[in-house]
């Protein structure tokens, strides 16, 4: 891999959240779901569309509910000729600033009209309701021309079921990540099956995985240094219950190792061990998925297990050279490997 | 109170994709120009540190924390983030200075916007009942705003075009880390498509990757580290309803109200840094704070040249403060804002020592 190779791959982020919705938000959302629209009335007697819980300008917790029209007037615009793949329409579409019939305050919602020449500011729209609604902000379809021939669904058609309190509002976001110049270089040679940190030029620990600079001096790291698959075990815990989507069954091991060569520990599994026996300053070497299974991933070692050499004690821990732990009276020569 | 000095002030360019870096990549540098430029060699070296960011924008969760590696911060450190443009980063360190905390502080932000796509977003900064789930764009929102300028008369096409057209020439002349600047001409401008109608792509800044950083102090400290200064004479910020349709889209209330708190009309402003992210906002923030035509605004070029979301709030006070450390003015103001249409605005007054 060249130096100015820089890895990347797509990802989705998803926050898949419920939220509750209290009374205010719950009511109009109810509306909604019976095709009607409510707003509130503020300290100034000002109507709010879709209805505010507090009043913006005074503090005051607001409570009078007024049904509104469900036309209006476009008071601004704009012509969104490219939709995102998040916007709720795949075509051009408009969204619009629109002060519905006794409202005073106007709400944002889209409209759908043929081109961008069909919208004009003070023009009149209504409501195009979703074929099913469910009490959310979408049961409003968009906004139609006021004369369009559109179904518009009967209102009050639901009004005696129950009131809405809660809605689904999942956030799916899209991203090309990137993973910088020093974590590139790492997983580069993990595809090698190697383990390669970075050494700090002021305090000369070595971090591995690197990220590129020494989080304690807070200087850049560049010297790569290749540690072994030999490491010492400074923490570990043992997981006994099931993590969602985590396809390893419980009861398993995560430690904290610290492999010869380096001084900062990094995060993997345990197996082939006797979870009980495992202890502190335990030596462990990692057992690596065939060669051609290997790509840029840390999970190119399937985990590590333990292996016949002594205990590391505890104030040698993380100070190990890449050669491993010397034998009595045996000088050191150099790195393994 | 305790005068407050900013006595360095360091900025990456302003590039479209910065992805051969990961954040620590991306801050270590500024910050250690910041420092270095008054003799420092890292986050041990002042009382407190503070960070603007917004993990969303990367899609990297807790990477604000991972920030914290280009500091030095063992043995720990004090320090704090917002999940804000750092220009309010700046605002807690002041706080912090004032309270007698510290004598001294390291402020800094970044925006890695590119692997997202940032207009969606900052979608979801809105109300999570009304307008997230329709994912309304921040670009969309700003359009309407300039829709209603331009239906009342109060702007024109070509005055948002004359805006862009300085701001890449104030760019070119005086902006080292721009991303956008040179030569052209509102003909040409106006010659473009509409993108979101009615803004065309260049009355909306570029997105950008970098990170800004800034050493403030006591008026003490600065004297014992024999460094030339700019003085925050006043910094204040207010913030509007969430509620787009009951603001006056048309002007800036909380910029006039911080402005007024922070006394930007005790003096000639020779040159004032807006954060405007689109050209209409320009226009309507130089009414809110009462500029006058003998201001100089935007020199580097503002964020139509480029717009490093989180971080170029900080770097528009930078900006004024490095002037006037120059020498080149003795009296300017620096404009942060947050939010859609310029909801939330934070206004900076600064003056030679």
């Amino acid at each position: 891999m060249s130096q100015s190779e820089i890895l990347s791959q797509e990802f989705e982020l998803g926050f898949t959240y419920t939220r509750s919705t209290g009374p205010v938000v719950g009511r109009f959302l109810t509306a909604l779901r019976d095709r009607n629209i409510v707003g509130i009335k503020g300290s100034d007697g000002a109507v709010y569309v879709p209805p505010m819980e507090y009043d913006p300008n005074t503090a005051e917790e607001l409570s009078e509910f007024v049904e509104v029209g469900q036309a209006g007037e476009v008071v601004s615009w704009c012509w969104v000729s490219e939709p995102r793949e998040s916007h709720p329409h795949d075509t051009a579409f408009a969204w619009a600033m629109i002060k519905l019939d006794g409202a005073d305050i106007p709400m944002v919602h889209s409209v759908r009209v043929e081109r961008e020449a069909d919208m004009k500011t003070g023009m009149r729209v209504k409501v195009q309701w979703a074929d099913e609604p469910r009490g959310h902000i979408t049961d409003i379809a968009c906004f139609v021309v006021e004369g369009a021939e559109s179904p518009l669904g009967a209102a009050g058609m639901n009004a005696k079921r129950e009131m809405i309190t809660g809605m689904e509002a999942p956030i799916y976001l899209k991203y090309h990540f990137t993973a910088g110049a020093a974590t590139s270089r790492f997983l580069g040679k993990v595809r090698q099956g190697k383990l390669v940190g970075q050494r700090c030029p002021s305090c000369n620990n070595v971090y591995i995985p690197p990220r590129g600079s020494c989080a304690a001096c807070g200087v850049a790291t560049e010297e790569e240094v290749e540690v072994a698959d030999k490491c010492t075990l400074e923490s570990f815990t043992i997981v006994y219950i099931p993590i969602p989507n985590n396809p390893i069954q419980p009861p398993y091991i995560i430690a904290n190792l610290i492999p010869d060569g380096a001084n900062i520990s990094f995060i993997h599994l345990l197996s082939e061990c006797v979870n009980e026996e495992i202890h502190i300053g335990q030596r462990v070497q990692a057992v690596w998925k065939p060669e051609a299974e290997w790509t840029y991933a840390m999970d190119n070692i399937k985990y590590f297990k333990p292996i016949d050499e002594p205990d590391v004690p505890i104030e040698q821990i993380g100070k190990i050279p890449a050669a491993g732990v010397p034998a009595a009276g045996a000088p050191v020569t150099g790195r393994e490997g | 109170m305790r005068d407050i000095a900013i006595v360095s002030y360091a900025q990456s360019d302003c590039v479209r994709d910065a992805g051969a870096r990961n954040e620590v990549e991306l801050i270590m540098p500024v910050i250690k120009n910041a420092l270095g430029a008054v003799g420092l060699n890292n986050a041990q070296d002042v009382d407190f540190t503070c960070s603007g960011s917004c993990d969303y924008q990367q899609g990297a969760a807790f990477a604000f924390v991972l920030g914290v590696d280009a500091l030095g911060a063992v043995p720990p450190i004090k320090e704090s983030h917002v999940e804000m443009d750092a220009a309010w980063a700046l605002y807690e360190a002041i706080l912090k200075i004032r309270m007698g905390h510290a004598d001294s502080a390291l402020v800094y932000g970044f925006g890695k916007s590119s692997p997202g796509e940032l207009p969606a977003v900052l979608s979801q900064q809105l109300d999570p009942y009304y307008l997230g789930p329709l994912w309304v764009d921040s670009v969309s929102l700003a359009a309407m705003q300039a829709r209603l300028m331009l239906d009342q008369g109060l702007i024109s096409e070509q005055d948002m075009a004359e805006v862009v057209v300085r701001s890449r020439r104030n760019a070119m002349a005086n902006n080292p880390h721009a991303q956008l600047k040179g030569e052209v001409s509102t003909e040409s401008l106006l010659a473009q498509d509409r993108w979101v109608s009615p803004l065309r792509k260049h009355d909306c800044a570029p997105v950008s990757d970098g990170a800004t950083a800034m050493v403030i102090c006591d008026l003490e400290k600065a004297h014992a580290w024999g460094v030339p200064y700019a003085i925050i004479r006043g910094i204040d910020h207010r913030m509007e309803t969430h509620n787009l349709g009951a603001r006056d889209l048309t002007r800036s209330r909380s910029t006039e109200q911080a402005a007024a708190a922070c006394g930007v009309a005790n003096g000639e402003v020779e040159i004032a840094e807006l954060y405007a992210p689109f050209s209409h906002q320009e226009i309507i923030l130089t009414k809110a704070l009462g500029l006058s035509e003998t201001t100089t605004v935007n020199p580097s070029g503002g964020v139509l040249a480029g717009n490093l979301m989180m971080a170029s709030g900080l770097s528009r006070i930078g900006e004024v403060a490095q002037r006037i450390i120059a020498g080149e003015c003795k009296r300017g103001v620096a404009h942060a804002t947050s939010g859609p249409c310029l909801q939330h605005n934070l206004v900076t007054v600064l003056e030679a020592a």
